[in-house]
């Protein structure tokens, strides 16, 4: 389902070459729950960026969802990142003047969907994290756990076949990261593909598969749990 | 999603209000200093008879001075003599003719109790009243009959009638004018061509006269002639008849020419009649006789002058200087905005969605900056009045035409300055925004 193949991926300044990626080889099939760990600078945000399109790469093959995306231009891109990948990030990303029907709305404004569609599409989700009673909130009102559910329902508005989460729980308390990953852990189940980028190995080790990535390569791998969502 | 850009730009609007407000402000000093200046230029050059503006000629006849040329390089006269305008008048070539000057007479108004006052007058021949579409009021102009038997008969303004005869019909009363009394038989409306294009030789604009009389009376009564008398040799004798019939022009002569075969004609008669006056003595000049049409004569006569054009460019630099200030505003307000843009990127925003999104938020500022830029070019105009006073009274006054310009100038400008901004927004590398808010 996601598959890359001696991705390179090179930071150019004036004076320096940083070698992000290199021959960075990976496979997650479908209904995985991967947890993605290392050092700081091992490339870990660099990958998550480029399996969600954000980033371009220097070299290998890179395919999603059985497409080889490597010659996509924006709009095919784009496109791929609303249908298929949804995305979690560490300090949630929520626009701060828009209540939460509006945020959970933003990616299913540039799918085309009519109103009606999107406005079940955006009940469900928040009904989905536990909000549906606050869809008339600012973020500015919610804890961080809850702004945290609201980017999950964001990502979930879309039905996507990914969730990219870049360190999900940085900035909660013990107690909501717990309730953030028991989340997680429930969208997995049904089905969606989950590749999460984090510092903590408590957390990385309620994934199903686990990768170290060091020097911008995948130098570990266990917890090997091939398929096991997909067909569940 | 047009009505989601406007949505999502009243918001961004309202996030920064401060910021919005100051590119508002910039783009509204822009169009209110262009559209001020703009309106001058635009009332200044308009055509002040559209519907038949290219079937009404000014007649030139080079009567000049054998050794230099009335005006350089090889132009005739502005105005005509006497005995041009008379004998042409006579010939009625056209379809319809009217030679003029301007003069001036005291009324003595029939109330014992209101004093004598000096009315500005015009001398002419009654098709100027069906040539130039001149609206009445009461009655009509004269005809054809009170210019041949100089009769004492008279049209008046509307203010004239209004502090002769307090508004009521004076049509048939009796005027007293230069001292003879004259029968009024038509009052003018409420007339003022901008420019006064009949008569541009004293100002183009100029207040229309408050009577006028039949030119064919100059000469009984002696009227006196206003205006711009030039001369290029000295009259031979003295006295009014004499000074009348010398070389000095201080007429204005128009025709009506309603087709192109028609104003072929009648330049064929005017250089005919060119000929028989050299065989007389006159027009010592090689043939250079005119006809200009109405826009043609604006033209000539630089009504719209230099001034006003450096300063219609100069309001235009300073448009362009606002729009830098907004450019820069801009590109503050939007890189504010690089964290929602790396999420909207993120979730499947097209480089394309988002130029769309912030092209209609600067057209919002633009409509914006235009709206408060109509009120600053009211406030110039209003300012422009107060120093220059009535003489420009008749070009501070902004049409439909202006303000749809005022709108379009500040909508494509804005957008014009928001491209750029726009463009760097939307190239924002999403990934560095995303993990860095």
């Amino acid at each position: 389902m996601l598959t890359m193949t001696d991705i390179k991926k090179v930071f150019r300044t004036d004076v320096v070459e940083t070698h992000a990626l290199r021959d960075f080889n990976l496979q997650v099939d479908e209904g995985e729950f991967v947890a993605v760990t290392g050092p700081s600078g091992s490339g870990k945000t660099t990958f998550l960026n480029i399996a969600g399109l954000l980033e371009t790469f220097d070299g290998g093959i890179y395919q999603l969802d059985g497409e080889d995306v490597s010659h996509f231009n924006d709009k095919q891109r784009s496109r791929m990142r609303n249908e298929k990948i949804g995305f979690i990030f560490q300090s949630f990303n929520l626009i701060p003047d828009l209540d939460l029907f509006d945020n959970v709305d933003v990616p299913l404004r540039y799918r085309g969907f009519n109103s009606a569609e999107r406005k079940r599409r955006i009940e469900q989700s928040l009904e989905t994290v536990g909000l549906a009673n606050r869809m008339k909130h600012l973020p500015a009102q919610l804890s961080g756990g809850q702004q945290q559910r609201v980017a999950i329902a964001r990502a979930l508005a879309g039905e996507p076949r990914f969730l990219l989460a870049d360190e999900p729980t940085g900035n909660l308390d013990s107690q909501m990261a717990t309730s953030v990953m028991e989340l997680l852990k429930s969208i997995n189940d049904t089905g969606t593909t989950i590749i999460m980028v984090t510092h903590d190995p408590q957390l990385a080790a309620e994934a199903k598969r686990n990768i170290q990535v060091r020097d911008g390569r995948v130098s570990e791998v266990d917890n090997v749990m091939p398929l096991k969502a997909a067909t569940a | 999603m047009f009505q989601y850009y406007l949505k999502l730009s009243l918001k961004s609007l309202r996030r920064n209000p401060i910021l919005s407000a100051l590119m508002v402000t910039a783009i509204a000093l822009g169009i209110g200093a262009c559209m001020t200046i703009l309106t001058v230029n635009y009332v200044m050059s308009s055509d002040p008879i559209p519907h038949k503006s290219d079937k009404l000629f000014y007649v030139q006849l080079d009567s000049w001075d054998p050794y230099q040329p009335a005006r350089e390089p090889n132009d005739p006269p502005d105005q005509i003599t006497w005995t041009d305008a008379t004998n042409l008048m006579q010939e009625k070539a056209a379809f319809r003719q009217a030679a003029m000057a301007s003069s001036n007479g005291v009324i003595e108004p029939a109330d014992q109790d209101s004093k004598p006052y000096l009315a500005s007058m015009r001398l002419t021949y009654s098709d100027f009243f069906s040539m130039f579409d001149v609206p009445f009021l009461y009655g009509s102009a004269w005809d054809a009959a009170a210019d041949e038997q100089e009769q004492l008969v008279a049209v008046i303004s509307k203010a004239t009638n209004d502090r002769n005869f307090g508004g009521e019909n004076s049509v048939g009363q009796t005027l007293r004018v230069a001292g003879e009394n004259f029968r009024i038989v038509g009052v003018v409306d409420d007339w003022q061509p901008v420019p006064r294009f009949y008569d541009v030789t004293t100002g183009a604009f100029d207040d229309t006269e408050e009577v006028y009389l039949p030119l064919a009376l100059k000469m009984p009564l002696e009227l006196p002639s206003s205006g711009n008398v030039n001369c290029w040799k000295e009259p031979d004798g003295d006295g009014f008849i004499a000074f009348l019939q010398s070389e000095c022009v201080n007429y204005q002569m128009w025709v009506e020419l309603p087709s192109d075969a028609d104003k072929q004609r009648y330049m064929d008669f005017l250089d005919n009649y060119a000929n028989q006056q050299k065989a007389l003595g006159r027009f010592p000049r090689p043939l250079n006789n005119k006809l200009s049409d109405v826009m043609q004569w604006m033209e000539y006569n630089n009504v719209v002058n230099d001034d006003a054009e450096v300063m219609l460019w100069l309001s235009f630099m300073f448009l362009a200087v606002c729009l830098l200030n907004t450019i820069g505003l801009l590109l503050a307000k939007f890189s504010t905005k690089a964290s929602e843009i790396g999420l909207r990127r993120a979730v499947g925003a097209s480089r394309g969605d988002l130029f769309r999104q912030h092209l209609v938020e600067t057209a919002m500022i633009g409509l914006a900056g235009g709206l408060a830029g109509l009120g600053l070019a009211w406030l110039g105009l209003r300012g422009i009045e107060a120093i220059f006073g009535e003489f420009v009274s008749k070009m501070v006054h902004m049409d439909t035409n202006m303000i749809i310009v005022a709108l379009a100038l500040a909508l494509v400008s804005s957008i014009l300055a928001g491209l750029y901004p726009t463009w760097r927004a939307c190239n924002i590398a999403p990934a560095g925004q995303l993990k860095s808010q």
